[in-house]
């Protein structure tokens, strides 16, 4: 579904992605784990075309949408959620929500759609009106999915959804991933919480500086000792 | 006595509010003064006056006509002199900004002239008493309809449609915005496009107004529409309504006590209160949760 080639992204002089590959099929959770600074972000906003990359192709759905305009790549499809939410903080939680939509012209889809958020995320469904800088960093980031999941995406991308957020949520959230994933979406999970990420995924990337260093199932990957030492926190 | 200072204090008010709204929306977007804005109403004046002159149209097409030039005016400066420093350092559009100032001055002295002309009235100016309390003239009223009904238009499209939501949306975060499909070149131009159009329509009414265009006549009411978007707390339209009237009432109301000091007033409004509120009247900041 989506495929990365060879991709090379520079910020002026710093090389932030040195060539990297990727793969992902149709319906799958595939996951980028690494550390601060590897390169992960830079890798779904290359996808997203926030930053274009210097070379390589991307292809998603067998065509080519390398450097393609944003809106064009969300129109294909692909939704992503970005790092730290980015909620629009002094809209409400509606406006957010319908700014999802915002390619999406049929009253009635929108509407169909805002109802299958409020399944997932029943807090949003109380709070439409409320301010979104005023909400919980849980709430904001069930927002920013929910505004993700307005665009209708095939493929969705997650920035590190877990970040800043406790436990209880966090298993909430990544619930609620595999129910996204189940019904149908293709998803990319970035995350430092490797744990979490390779525990729903199919297939695991672990990324250091700007490389894949491996790229496996994500069953061989949380039983793989240099993983294991690096990333679960075990010695 | 005094209704009539407020009815003439809320008319040069209005127009401050107008030329303000330019500077607000183009600063909520890129977070650029675009100096070049006074130009952009001197440059609505002279299509204004042109039309009725020249071409003999009535005014309220005039009005239009001018609108629409320096809407175009507005999306070539931006395109022009903005739009290719976007990724460079803060001064490079500012400086670009005063030189397309005064590149748009020059021009309009060599094509115009240094004298300042006279705006024919071509319709009727009557005086309206309006009971006992005050007498309003129908120049006055028309500036305040205008006022009136395009501020009401710029709040109705900002707050009540996709084209709103969107501007607010690129206004507040133009990353996120695009991921939303939102084409932020095109906000960016459009935003340009109507601050000019609102400010060519102020350059309009204070020609007729004051019966008085001329190349340089941008100078103080573009610094005024400035301070009254700072006032109002700059990003903030709302406040820019505010600020401007605000601004036209103190200074009418002033100039009443200390007529020599009329221009001085303004700053010191200003001072004052970005003094008690830094932020400006309106503007506030909103606290992100990370
Ligand atoms: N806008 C930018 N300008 C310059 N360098 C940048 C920019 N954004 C990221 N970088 C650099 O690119 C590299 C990769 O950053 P990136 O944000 O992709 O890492 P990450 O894996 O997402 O890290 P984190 O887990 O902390 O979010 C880092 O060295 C970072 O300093
Ligand atoms: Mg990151």
């Amino acid at each position: 579904m989506l495929v990365l080639e060879n991709i090379v992204t520079h910020y002026g002089n710093i090389q932030a992605l040195k060539g990297i590959s990727l793969k992902i099929n149709k319906g799958e959770i595939v996951t980028i784990i690494g550390a601060n600074g590897a390169g992960k972000t830079t890798t779904l906003k290359t996808i997203c075309s926030l930053v274009k990359p210097t070379s390589g192709k991307i292809f998603f759905e067998g065509n080519d949408i390398t450097s393609k305009h944003t809106s064009d790549i969300v129109e294909a499809g692909i939704a992503l959620v970005p790092e730290g939410r980015r909620v629009f903080p002094k809209m409400t939680v509606m406006e957010n929500l319908s700014l999802g939509a915002y390619l999406n012209n049929d009253r009635n889809k929108i509407k169909n759609d805002l109802e299958k958020v409020f399944d997932l995320f029943p807090v949003l469904k109380n709070r439409l009106k409320q301010v979104s800088g005023t909400l919980s960093g849980g709430e904001q980031q069930m927002l920013a999915m929910g505004r993700a999941l307005m665009a209708r995406p095939k493929l969705l991308l997650l920035d590190e959804p877990s970040m800043g957020l406790a436990p209880k949520i966090v298993s909430n959230i990544f619930d609620i991933i595999q129910q996204i994933n189940s019904e149908g979406t293709t998803i990319l999970l970035v995350e430092q919480n490797a744990q979490m990420a390779l525990s729903i995924a199919n297939k695991g990337y672990v990324m250091e500086t700007g490389r894949f260093i491996l790229e496996d199932s994500a069953n061989t990957l949380l039983n793989n000792e240099e993983v294991k030492k690096a990333y679960l926190g075990e010695s | 006595m005094f209704f009539e200072q407020i009815i003439n204090g809320l008319a040069l008010g209005s127009t401050y509010s107008l030329i303000a709204l330019g500077y607000t929306m183009v600063y909520g977007i890129l977070e650029l003064i675009n100096f070049a804005h006074s130009e952009i109403y001197m440059t609505g004046a002279f299509i204004g006056l042109t039309m009725v002159t020249v071409y003999k149209v009535p005014f309220p097409i005039a009005l239009l006509i001018s609108m629409a030039g320096s809407c175009i005016l507005g999306v070539c400066i931006e395109k022009a002199a903005y739009k290719p420093l976007r990724k460079a350092n803060r001064i490079a559009p500012l400086i670009s900004a005063i030189g397309v100032s005064i590149f748009l001055q020059n021009l309009a002295l060599i094509i115009a002239g240094p004298q300042a002309r006279a705006f024919p009235k071509n319709f009727k100016v009557t005086t309206i008493q309006v009971g006992s309390l005050f007498k309003i003239s129908s120049i006055q009223l028309l500036i305040l309809l205008v006022s009136i009904v395009l501020m009401i238009g710029l709040h109705f499209l900002i707050n009540k449609t996709k084209i709103g939501q969107a501007i607010r949306a690129t206004a507040q975060d133009k990353e996120t915005a695009q991921l939303m499909g939102i084409k932020i070149d095109r906000i960016i131009s459009l935003t340009f496009a109507i601050g000019s159009a609102l400010g060519g329509a102020a350059g309009v009414l204070v020609g007729v107004y004051f019966n008085s265009v001329d190349p340089m006549m941008g100078f103080f009411p573009g610094l005024k529409g400035f301070v009254a978007a700072v006032l109002g707390g700059i990003g903030n339209i709302p406040g820019a309504m505010v600020g401007g009237l605000i601004l036209g009432l103190v200074e009418v109301i002033g100039a009443v006590y200390m007529s020599q000091y009329k221009d001085a007033i303004a700053f010191a409004v200003l001072i004052i209160i970005l003094l008690l509120k830094p932020t400006g009247l309106l503007g506030q900041k909103v606290q992100e949760k990370v």
